[in-house]
């Protein structure tokens, strides 16, 4: 039961981070592909690891808990960084004066 | 489960491809920042997969731990260099130039 419930938090995780990926090819500029990059990066990654935390810790052994609880503290990290250095970059971009893409500027 | 976990392998594998080809052929630095910044994570989600693949999840959790720290921190460090130093970013507004299909 809970190997099927962790498969599927998995398989879940890794569909958003194939979302990024096309996000990632497919928008024309560097503002949209940070769209992409930053928050699926970030959910996805934490999605995977939730999985591993419910397939490592189904044992419950006092070992096995414990490792459970390091993944869980790299889910909590990737939470928290993830963003965290999108907007950094952003703000880097931003400062620089990288315009962003308009669809007038488009038009010929 | 040992599938699920080598299917979840190949395909972070695969993801990590196209990312690469954003990170060399990125037309702005700031597109090869952020797809050095994708690598990581998913480099960090692979520690663990072959963690389980192995059956010596204890050890890979560290390594794992300690690559999203790197990943950050390196993040970080490669935006505020280039916020200092603009000339660097050779053709910083990349983001007109690009033509697309």
């Amino acid at each position: 039961m809970i190997n099927i419930l962790a498969t599927v938090l998995i398989a879940t995780g890794i569909l958003v981070l194939g979302f990024g990926v096309i996000g990632i090819l497919r928008l024309p500029d560097f503002y949209t592909r940070m769209h992409a990059a930053g928050k699926t990066d970030s959910l996805g990654a934490v999605l995977v690891v939730l999985g591993f935390v419910l397939y490592n810790g189904q044992s419950l052994a006092p070992a096995d808990l414990l490792v459970s609880l390091k993944i869980l503290f790299i889910a909590v990290y990737i939470f928290i960084a993830s963003p965290t250095a999108t907007h950094a970059v952003m703000q880097t971009a931003i400062a620089l004066g990288v315009k962003p893409w308009s669809k007038k500027e488009e038009k010929p | 489960m040992q599938t699920v976990m080598l299917a979840g392998v190949v395909a972070i594998v695969l993801l990590i491809f196209p990312t690469l080809y954003r990170m060399i052929a990125g037309p702005s630095v700031f597109d090869r920042i952020i797809g050095g910044n994708m690598i990581g994570t998913k480099a960090t989600i692979l520690l663990l997969f072959i963690g389980v693949l192995f059956e010596n999840v204890s050890m890979f959790v560290d390594i794992s731990l300690a690559y999203a720290l790197l990943n950050f921190i390196g993040t970080l460090a490669a935006a505020k260099y280039f916020q200092h130093r603009p000339s660097e970013t050779a053709g910083g507004g990349a983001a007109d130039e690009e033509a697309r299909p």
